[in-house]
C-alpha cells in the first residue's frame, strides 16, 4: 500500500508517454537530471506535472528558478544526478494572547485567506492555525485574540446545505462559549449563498458574524487577503453590527472594506477585487484597519448576552429557474417530475415568463410545488399587478417575492420548506423578512451603477481611485 | 576581414570604450560583467491581454488612478527575503495612473491573464534561434516577484523560450544564458516620500530579456556586447525602436566584491563610463572595508541614537531649519570608533556618506537631499562646531566615534537611523549586494537590495504552451542573416560605414540585396533605403507600411528616368500616405480592401505629383523660361549666381529633371 502511494508521489501528475520515459531512466519527481534532447541539453529538477495536462512533456525547474517543459519525443537520454525532495511547512509563531483584547473565532470552510507559497511547485499552502495566521498576518495580534476551527476544506462551489448547517451550529457553540465575534473564512464564488443561509439559520446573534475571503490569492504581493482579514477581524471584534455580514474590498484600490448584509450581498464580477456589492440597499459600514464607519443606523446592535437562535432545518429540493425567451414548459415539468418542492424563478422585468409556461406552472402549483417569482434584473421589486401577464401568472399560484435576490430566495425557500409543507405557512415564512431579504423601501441611492465614458464620470476615477 | 579585427562598435563608441578601458589592469582587478538586455517586441497587442501595445499616454492626462500596497509573501523558510522586508519597511503607497485606451482590468490585476500573445511568442522563438539557444519543448509562464510596485500584480509574468545560446564576440563565444519572453513593467513617474507614482501604459507590453554570461572582461567589451546584441535583435525588424524600447541592466563585480546590478541603462553610449566607475566604486568600498578592519569596531547593537532637534532650534543649516519649520524631527546616531569613515572617497567626488544617504533615502522614504549630514558636510547645510559638540555630548561620543544626523517624520527618522547603522556595518563586511540606478553622469545610486533567488514561482493562471517543431521551422525561415556578416559584405562593395551600419540592421536589407542583384547601383539603393528613409522618419512621416516592392519600383523608376533623384523623397512620402490610407479601416467595407483599392502604383503616384520627365529641347526651354522670369541675384560671383538659379529651377522642376543636366544648362545659359 505504502509503496503504491510512493509510486504515485514519485510520478505525480505524469501520464503516458512521460510516465514510461521517467521509469525507464529511473527518474522520479524531485530527481535532479541532465537531459540530452534534440533541442540541446537541459539540467534541472523534475517537478510534478498538473494532472490535467497531457503526458507529452516533463517539467523541469532550472537553477534560475524558471520552469520549462521538455518534449518526451525529443529526449535522447537522461542522466540522474541526485534527488532533492522539498518538504514544506508554514512557520508557526505563537499567536500572542492579550487579556485586554476581544476574543474572535475564525471558522474555516475551505477558502484560503492566508497562505504561504511553495516557490518550487507554486502550490499554495494554507495558513490556518492561529500560529500560522500570525506568521502570515502578524497585524492580527494588534486587533484581537484569535482561535481557529477548521470545519471542512471544500472549494466554494462545492458548499451546500450540509455545510451551512454545520457552520451555523459551530457559530452557535462559539457564541455560547463567549466569543466577542466570529469570522467565517469562505471562498468567494458562493459566499453570498452561504451568507444568506447563515442569516436565516443564525437568528439574533449577540455578536458580529463576518464572512471573509479573497479575490487575489494571498501568495500574491498585491493580494486583498491580508487587508480583508484584518478588516474582518476588526469588524468582528470591535464592530457593533451583530448580523451576518460579508467583509470584502470596497474599491479596487487598497483603501477600505465594505460590510454587506448577508441577504443583500452579491458577487457581481468574476475577478474584480471589489466584486461584492449590496443590492437595493446601502452597505452597512466601511471598515479600515483601525476604524469602522457606519453607513446606516438600521442594524441589530451587539449585545452582552449569549442568546442566539440556531435553526438549521432545510429541504434541498429547491431550484432556481433563470427564465429566457422561448423557454419550453418541459423545464418546469421535469423539475416537478423529479420531485422538486420549490422553484424560484428569476423572471424578466417586473417578474414575467412566457405564456407557454403557464399550464406547466399551474400543474406544478397543483402538485404542491411552491413557486416564487424574483427578478433577473437583481435591482428592483417584483410587481405583477402592472401588466395583465403578471396577474395571469399570479393567478396560477406563483408568489411574487418582492425584492428578494434570486439566490437569497432560493436559500430561504429551502429553509422555509424545512419548516413546513403547507403553502400558506411557507408563504408566511417566505414573505416575513428575517434579515432585510425583503425591504419595505428602496433607498434612492440603492441602485447606483455608474457608466464609464459619460461626461459626468470624467475625473471621478481619478479623484476617488475606484 | 577577420572576426578579431571587426567590431560592432560604431566609431564614437569605440573612442569612449578605449577611454574607459585605459590605465586599469582589468584582469588583475578581477573584473567580470554580464548583461540583461530588455527589448520590446513589435506586436499590435500586449502579451497577456488584448490592449494595444505602444500607445503612450501624456503625463497629467490620465483617466483614472488606483492605489495599492505590496505585501511581502513568506518565502520557503517562512522568512521574508531581504528585498521584501526592506520594501515593506518603506510603507509605500503605490499610485497607478491609467489611461482608458492603453490599459484594461488585466493590467490592474482585476482580471486573470488571457492566453499568451502568439505573435510575440513567434518573434521570441526567432530571436532565440538567432542567439543559438536551445529551445524549450514547452513554455511555462512563471511569476517573478517585484514588490517595488512596478507591476500591479506584484509579479512579472515571464517564460523561458531558450537557454544556453551564444554569440560570437571578439573572436570567442559569449554565452547567452537564457532568453525569456515577458511583460513590461510600469514607467515610474515620481518617488517622493511615501508615495511612488507609476504610469501604466507600457505595462504588459511584450519584451524579450537576453541574459549573457558574466564573461565580459573590460568596459569597452560590455558596450560592444550590448551594441551587438541590440543590432541582432533589431535586424529581425520585429522589435520596437525609440526611447525606452531597449533597456539594459549591467551586472558588475570585481575580485573580492559582490555582484552589483545597475538597472535600466538607457543607452549603450553610457555603458563604458558607467561600468568603469562602478568597478572603481567597488574597489574603493573594498579599501574602505580594509581600513575599517584596522579599527576596533563594536558589534551591532552598540549604536546610540537620539532625537536632537532641540539642540538645533537656532541652526544655520538650511535644510535642518526648513525641516524643523515643517515640524519634522532630527535624529542623530553615534557609531563607535568609525572615525571620519563617512568622508572616505569612493568615486567621482563621492564619499561613503553618499552610499549611506542613498539607502536612507529609499528605505526610510526621506526626500530632502542631502538626506544625511555628518562632520564632513560642507556648505549651507553644515552644522556649526558648537552644534556638533552638543550633539556629540548628548550621544556620549568619544573623539574616534562617528556621528551623523537625519531629519523627517519621527517614524521615518527612526528607520533611517537603524538603516545607517546597518549600512555602516555592511561597509565593514565589503560591498552589499544591491540593485543600483544609473545617474546621468555615469555614476549610480542605490535603488534596492538585490533580490534573493526565491522570487520565482509558476503562474497557475496560464497553461503551458508547447513550442512545436513546426513553429520553430517557421521561425527559422524568417531568420535574417547575421547583420555583421552582412555589413562586412556591404563594406566590401565599397559602401561607406555610415550606410552599411544602418543597412545591415535594417529589415530592408533584403530589398537592398535584391536591388543589387537586379543590377541597380548599390550607392543609389543605399541612399534610398537608408538616408532618404531616415530623413523622412525624422520629419515624422510614417513610412512603416510602405510595401517593400515599392522601393524596387522607385529604383526602377530612377533607372528608367521616369523621374529624377531630387524627387525621391516626395515619391516615398506619397507612397507612405497612400499605404496609410489603404490601411485605414473606415475605407474597407466588408469587401476585401485589396480588391477594390489600387495597389501602390509608382506610375500613378508620379502622375499625381506631376513628375513628367523633361528632356532635350523641352528641358532647355523650361530652364530658360524659369531663369528669365527669376529676378537677378545681387551677387556677381559666377558660382553663387549659378547656385541661385539652380535653386530656382530645381524648386520648380525637382523630380522631373536630372540635376546634372540642369546644372549644365544653367551654366551654359549664364555664360551665353
Ligand atoms: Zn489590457
Amino acid at each position: 500500500m505504502n509503496t503504491e502511494i510512493n509510486a504515485k508521489e514519485d510520478f505525480k501528475g505524469y501520464s503516458e508517454p512521460a510516465l514510461s520515459l521517467l521509469k525507464n531512466y529511473g527518474v522520479r519527481v524531485w530527481s535532479e537530471i541532465e537531459a540530452d534532447t534534440d533541442r540541446g541539453r537541459f539540467e534541472g529538477l523534475v517537478l510534478p506535472r498538473s494532472e490535467t495536462l497531457p503526458g507529452d512533456h516533463i517539467v523541469l525547474k532550472l537553477s534560475t528558478g524558471y520552469n520549462v517543459g521538455l518534449n518526451v519525443a525529443g529526449i535522447r537520454s537522461i542522466e540522474v544526478k541526485g534527488y532533492k525532495k522539498a518538504l514544506y511547512k508554514i512557520p508557526e509563531k505563537e499567536f500572542p494572547f492579550d487579556p485586554e483584547k476581544p476574543k474572535v473565532t475564525l471558522l474555516g470552510t475551505g477558502g484560503t485567506i492566508a497562505s504561504r507559497l511553495d516557490y518550487r511547485t507554486g502550490a499554495v499552502i494554507p495558513a490556518f492555525s492561529p500560529g500560522e495566521l500570525f506568521g502570515a498576518v502578524p497585524e492580527l495580534a494588534d486587533i484581537c485574540n484569535m482561535k481557529t476551527i477548521k470545519l471542512f476544506g471544500v472549494f466554494s462551489e462545492n458548499i451546500g446545505p450540509e455545510h451551512w448547517k454545520a457552520t451555523a451550529e459551530a457559530i452557535g457553540k462559539e457564541i455560547e462559549a463567549g466569543v466577542d465575534g466570529i469570522i467565517v473564512g469562505h471562498g468567494t464564488d458562493t459566499m453570498h449563498h452561504t451568507a444568506a443561509a447563515l442569516s436565516f439559520m443564525v437568528q439574533d446573534p449577540p455578536v458580529p458574524i463576518v464572512m471573509v475571503g479573497s479575490q487575489r490569492s494571498s501568495d500574491r504581493p498585491s493580494s486583498d487577503a491580508a487587508l480583508n482579514l484584518m478588516d474582518a477581524a476588526y469588524a468582528a471584534s470591535k464592530g457593533d453590527i451583530a448580523e451576518v455580514t460579508v467583509c470584502m474590498f470596497g474599491p479596487t484600490s487598497d483603501q477600505y472594506d465594505l460590510l454587506h448584509r448577508g441577504t443583500r450581498v452579491r458577487k457581481m464580477h468574476s475577478s474584480y477585487r471589489s466584486t461584492f456589492r449590496t443590492i437595493g440597499e446601502r452597505p452597512l459600514a466601511m471598515v479600515e484597519r483601525d476604524k469602522i464607519s457606519y453607513l446606516t443606523t438600521e442594524y441589530k446592535k451587539r449585545r452582552n448576552d449569549r442568546k442566539v437562535t440556531i435553526d438549521t432545518a432545510f429541504d434541498d429540493r429547491v431550484a432556481i429557474v433563470y427564465y429566457y425567451p422561448n423557454m419550453k414548459p418541459d423545464i418546469i415539468d421535469s423539475l416537478v417530475e423529479n420531485g422538486y418542492k420549490g422553484i424560484v424563478i428569476a423572471g424578466t422585468g417586473l417578474g414575467h415568463v412566457n405564456k407557454p409556461l403557464y399550464p406547466s406552472l399551474k400543474k406544478a402549483v397543483e402538485a404542491g410545488v411552491h413557486v416564487y417569482m424574483t427578478v433577473q434584473t437583481l435591482w428592483g421589486y417584483v410587481q405583477m399587478f402592472v401588466y395583465d401577464t403578471g396577474r395571469d401568472i399570479m393567478n396560477l399560484g406563483v408568489v411574487p417575492a418582492d425584492n428578494m435576490l434570486p439566490e437569497a430566495a432560493y436559500v430561504k425557500l429551502g429553509w422555509a420548506l424545512g419548516h413546513s409543507d403547507d403553502p400558506d405557512e411557507v408563504r408566511e415564512i417566505m414573505m416575513t423578512p428575517i434579515s432585510h431579504e425583503i425591504t419595505r423601501r428602496e433607498p434612492i441611492d440603492g441602485y447606483l451603477i455608474m457608466q464609464g465614458g459619460l461626461p459626468e464620470m470624467d475625473g471621478f476615477m481619478k479623484r476617488y481611485k475606484r | 576581414m577577420k572576426d578579431q579585427e571587426y567590431t560592432a562598435l560604431p566609431p564614437h563608441l569605440l573612442r569612449e570604450g578605449k577611454d574607459a578601458d585605459s590605465s586599469i589592469d582589468w584582469r588583475k582587478l578581477g573584473f567580470k560583467s554580464g548583461l540583461e538586455i530588455h527589448q520590446q517586441l513589435l506586436t499590435e497587442k500586449k502579451l497577456f491581454c488584448r490592449c494595444p501595445a505602444g500607445i503612450y499616454g501624456k503625463e497629467g492626462e490620465h483617466d483614472a488612478e488606483v492605489l495599492r500596497h505590496m505585501r511581502p509573501t513568506l518565502s520557503e523558510l517562512g522568512e521574508y527575503d531581504g528585498t521584501a522586508l526592506m520594501e515593506f519597511r518603506t510603507r509605500k503607497q503605490i499610485l497607478y495612473l491609467l489611461n482608458q485606451e492603453s490599459v484594461c482590468t488585466y493590467e490592474m490585476d482585476d482580471t486573470p491573464p488571457f492566453l499568451i500573445n502568439q505573435k510575440a511568442l513567434d518573434i521570441a522563438v526567432e530571436i532565440a534561434l538567432m542567439l543559438n539557444c536551445n529551445l524549450v519543448g514547452e513554455l511555462h509562464v512563471m511569476r517573478k516577484q517585484y514588490l517595488d510596485g512596478s507591476i500591479p500584480t506584484g509579479f512579472q509574468r515571464t517564460a523561458i523560450v531558450g537557454t544556453d545560446g551564444y554569440i560570437n564576440l571578439r573572436g570567442r563565444r559569449l554565452t547567452i544564458l537564457q532568453l525569456a519572453l515577458e511583460e513590461d513593467s510600469c514607467r515610474e513617474l515620481a518617488d517622493e516620500g511615501h508615495t511612488i507614482t507609476f504610469m501604466t501604459d507600457r505595462l504588459s507590453m511584450p519584451l524579450v530579456e537576453v541574459v549573457t554570461g558574466p564573461e565580459l572582461q573590460c568596459p569597452s567589451e560590455v558596450a560592444e556586447a550590448c551594441e551587438l546584441i541590440g543590432r541582432l535583435l533589431r535586424s529581425t525588424g520585429k522589435v520596437r525602436r525609440g526611447a525606452g524600447a531597449t533597456r539594459q541592466d549591467v551586472n558588475v563585480s570585481i575580485k573580492g566584491g559582490t555582484r552589483i546590478e545597475i538597472k535600466g541603462v538607457p543607452s549603450v553610449r553610457l555603458i563604458p563610463r558607467l561600468v568603469r566607475k562602478e568597478a572603481l566604486r567597488q574597489k574603493a568600498l573594498l579599501e574602505i572595508r580594509n581600513r575599517l578592519w584596522q579599527k576596533d569596531l563594536d558589534p551591532k547593537g552598540s549604536a546610540r541614537t537620539d532625537l536632537v532637534d532641540h539642540i538645533l532650534t537656532n541652526t544655520q543649516s538650511t535644510v535642518i531649519r526648513n525641516a524643523l519649520q515643517r515640524g519634522h524631527r532630527v535624529g542623530a546616531i553615534r557609531l563607535r570608533n568609525m572615525g571620519n569613515i563617512l568622508s572616505s572617497k569612493t568615486v567621482g567626488g563621492r564619499t561613503l556618506a553618499d552610499e549611506v544617504s542613498g539607502r536612507v533615502r529609499v528605505v526610510a522614504c526621506l526626500d530632502e537631499p542631502p538626506y544625511l549630514i555628518h562632520r564632513g558636510t560642507q556648505g549651507q547645510n553644515a552644522l556649526s562646531n558648537r552644534e556638533w559638540r552638543s550633539i556629540r555630548k548628548r550621544l556620549r561620543a568619544k573623539a574616534e566615534d562617528t556621528v551623523a544626523i537625519v531629519w523627517g517624520p519621527e517614524e521615518d527618522v527612526r528607520i533611517a537611523l537603524e538603516e545607517i547603522e546597518l549600512r555602516l556595518l555592511e561597509a565593514s563586511l565589503g560591498i552589499p549586494p544591491e540593485t543600483r540606478q544609473v545617474l546621468p553622469d555615469g555614476l549610480n545610486d542605490f535603488e534596492r537590495i538585490l533580490p534573493g533567488p526565491d522570487r520565482m514561482y509558476p503562474d497557475t493562471d496560464s497553461p503551458p504552451v508547447p513550442v512545436s517543431d513546426n513553429r520553430i521551422a517557421e521561425a527559422r525561415k524568417q531568420l535574417p542573416s547575421h547583420p555583421l556578416k552582412r555589413e562586412r559584405r556591404y563594406l566590401e562593395l565599397g559602401m561607406p560605414r555610415h550606410q552599411t551600419y544602418f543597412l545591415a540592421i535594417s529589415p530592408l536589407h533584403t530589398v537592398f540585396d535584391e536591388a543589387v542583384t537586379r543590377g541597380f547601383s548599390p550607392k543609389m539603393a543605399a541612399r534610398l533605403l537608408v538616408e532618404e528613409r531616415i530623413s523622412l522618419r525624422r520629419k515624422g512621416v510614417n513610412i512603416s507600411l510602405i510595401p517593400e516592392d515599392f522601393y524596387l519600383d522607385i529604383l526602377d523608376g530612377l533607372d528608367k528616368e521616369l523621374f529624377y533623384r531630387e524627387g525621391t523623397r516626395r515619391v516615398i512620402k506619397a507612397g507612405a500616405e497612400r499605404s496609410l490610407s489603404m490601411e485605414k479601416p473606415e475605407k474597407s467595407t466588408k469587401k476585401d480592401k485589396k480588391k477594390d483599392q489600387p495597389e501602390i502604383d509608382i506610375k500613378h503616384i508620379l502622375k499625381e505629383l506631376n513628375f513628367e520627365p523633361l528632356k532635350g529641347e523641352q528641358l532647355n526651354t523650361a530652364v530658360e523660361k524659369i531663369m528669365n522670369t527669376t529676378d537677378l541675384p545681387e551677387t556677381k560671383d559666377p558660382e553663387a549666381q549659378k547656385r541661385y538659379f539652380m535653386g530656382a529651377v530645381m524648386y520648380r522642376l525637382a523630380g522631373r529633371v536630372c540635376g546634372e543636366t540642369v546644372s549644365r544648362i544653367v551654366e551654359k545659359t549664364l555664360r551665353g
